[in-house]
């Protein structure tokens, strides 16, 4: 059989790979298109997070120097770590809405490859954190006058690119653990994130974090982005290293996040876990 | 209910006969050899091998714990053997099975459909996902042919039990398989649909040449369905044959009978030497 040749006139290689990942792609845009509340929870979290950091400013702005020289450090950094858990949580709660309606077993029996699997939650946890992200931050030139698109300008762009490959990565390792231990460990999917909060510098800059605890930041993307997010809105100065130090541990990172949910995925098909999942 | 099953599409049929197929020298359809699985101290699957022509139903028998859903994941990759080789229309499942996978499919009331996507949004899904050259006609012709057309828009999960069960036939069918793997189709079905449903699958493998095999409990529709039976029990096929040699060999009156002995472990009345010890 040539590569061009299948039962069903399917394209093989890249084309063949683009027509499944379009295809699960289109099954997650079905999910969303038929709920509205689903739509509507996208957007809600980040707004009102927005929101209550963005009167936390107000305040502190009549308060504090450092807050009123660089009104929306706060608010950028709250949009900013909400694109990164929002990217996270699109990849986890995708793929374990497979395991809920135990449709994973049928997927894997399909033609669709675990890379195809992967591209296609990577590709809905871009769109849902767009879809999640943008209400908040037009809404914040509404309520608070402040553009994060004018604050932070072109590099706002890499801020989020580099932000959503790090959740990417966060959220490939958690489906690989839940699809090796079950539906238990779906809690990661929710607490995983946070853990990196405090090391990640959103509130404040690294250099405060005790001596041996910075070297642990400066591992993580997204400490770079919110030192460069800072360094933008602080001192009106773009750092290329920090952009580039972010994608850098990206690459790394994603590519172990990808490693342990195919390590996972081939566990799962040794112990018989594919037909398994669900509730 | 009273629609045929489409016949394949020309295009599609045309596509899928390798040449061997034509000049009789075509491999088996499915090819097992000393395939075994073990979970831990447990051997699930202890050593099969069988052969299984092209174009005929076969049916996979055996109590619950006998290894026939594990034998079918295999079958179809979702597990991976613990030793021993699959090949699928000559393809290596083992090493390639992304060759054979666009040429076979599968239900079993062990998986499902997403429960909030509609009928016809899962069909399309599949459809893509298998590589469907015009999915929408497919899966309108499907619809059709199965009946489900009223219920296109509906959430699968608010089915009955019933419409569920075709669903699933018509994810199972969308890509024109050439080889189909069932795992109890007509579970669930009342015996006029059941029925129809079986009239509908023998109406399919004869119009594409396809392939079936069949894990039942069924055995009246094993009787009417099967040409070939294996009977698994702990792991192994425990006795093989026609159905009617079966019954003939353990001299009972139905297949049901012969399952009952095998399963209790009583020798058939006249043994086949041919048959797997």
């Amino acid at each position: 059989m040539t590569g061009a040749e299948t039962a069903t006139g399917v394209a093989s290689g890249a084309r063949g790979s683009v027509e499944r990942v379009g295809a699960l792609v289109s099954r997650y845009y079905f999910l969303l298109r038929g709920s509205w509340p689903r739509m509507l929870e996208l957007a809600y979290w980040p707004v009102v997070q927005m929101v209550m950091w963005g009167f936390m400013t107000v305040f502190l702005a009549t308060k504090t120097s450092y807050v009123a020289h660089a009104f929306g450090v706060l608010i950028s950094a709250v949009m900013l770590w909400d694109a990164l858990f929002r990217s996270q949580i699109s990849v986890s709660l995708s793929f374990m809405e497979e395991m809920w309606s135990r449709n994973l077993g049928q997927l894997f029996m399909s033609p669709l490859r675990p890379a195809e699997m992967m591209a296609g939650l990577l590709t809905i946890s871009a769109l849902r954190t767009l879809i999640g992200v943008i209400p908040a931050t037009l809404l914040a030139i509404v309520f608070f006058d402040y553009s994060i698109y004018e604050g932070l300008g072109i590099p706002l762009v890499g801020f989020f690119a580099a932000l959503l490959v790090m959740g990417w990565a966060i959220g490939l390792a958690v489906a690989g653990l839940v699809l090796r231990f079950g539906l238990g460990a779906e809690s990661l999917a929710w607490v995983s994130v946070f853990a990196l909060a405090p090391v990640s510098g959103i509130w404040y800059p690294i250099s405060i974090l005790p001596g041996w605890l910075q070297p642990v930041s400066l591992m993580l993307p997204s400490a770079h982005v919110f030192e460069g997010m800072r360094s933008i809105l602080i001192d009106a100065e773009f750092q290329p290293a920090s952009m580039a130090a972010a994608f850098g541990l990206d690459a790394i990172y994603l590519a172990l996040g990808a490693a342990c949910f195919r390590h996972c995925f081939e566990l799962a098909r040794r112990d018989g876990q594919l037909l398994q999942s669900g509730e | 209910m009273s629609a045929a099953a489409p016949a394949p599409s020309e295009q599609n049929v045309g596509r899928r006969k390798p040449l061997d197929a034509l000049t009789g020298t075509a491999p088996p359809a499915i090819e097992v050899r000393k395939l075994v699985k073990r979970y831990g101290k447990v051997t699930a699957v202890a050593g099969l091998d069988f052969d299984l022509p092209r174009g005929e139903v076969t049916a996979l028998l055996g109590g619950n714990g006998a290894g026939k859903t594990t034998t079918l994941a295999m079958l179809m990759g979702v597990i991976t053997p613990s030793a021993g080789s699959i090949r699928i229309l000559g393809i290596d499942m083992v090493r390639e099975r992304y060759r054979a996978l666009p040429r076979m499919n599968f239900s079993s009331p062990y998986v499902d459909l997403p429960s909030r996507l509609s009928v016809y949004e899962n069909l399309l899904v599949y459809a893509r996902l298998y590589g469907v050259t015009a999915p929408r006609k497919r899966v309108a012709a499907l619809l059709e042919s199965l009946d489900l057309s009223a219920f296109r828009d509906r959430p699968t999960g608010r089915l009955s039990a019933g419409q569920r069960t075709r669903v699933a036939l018509a994810k199972a069918l969308v890509n024109e398989p050439t080889v189909l793997l069932l795992d109890e189709p007509t579970t669930s079905l009342d015996p006029d649909t059941g029925d129809w449903v079986r009239g509908y699958l023998e109406d399919y493998c004869r119009a594409a040449g396809a392939t079936l095999l069949l894990a039942s409990h069924n055995m009246a529709e094993v009787e009417r369905m099967a040409s070939n039976v294996l009977v698994m029990r702990a792991g192994h096929i425990v006795d093989q044959g026609q159905p009617d040699a079966l019954i003939a060999r353990y001299g009972r009156r139905d297949l049901e009978e012969v399952f009952l002995d095998i399963a209790r472990g009583r020798p058939a009345a006249t043994p086949d030497t041919d048959a797997p010890s």
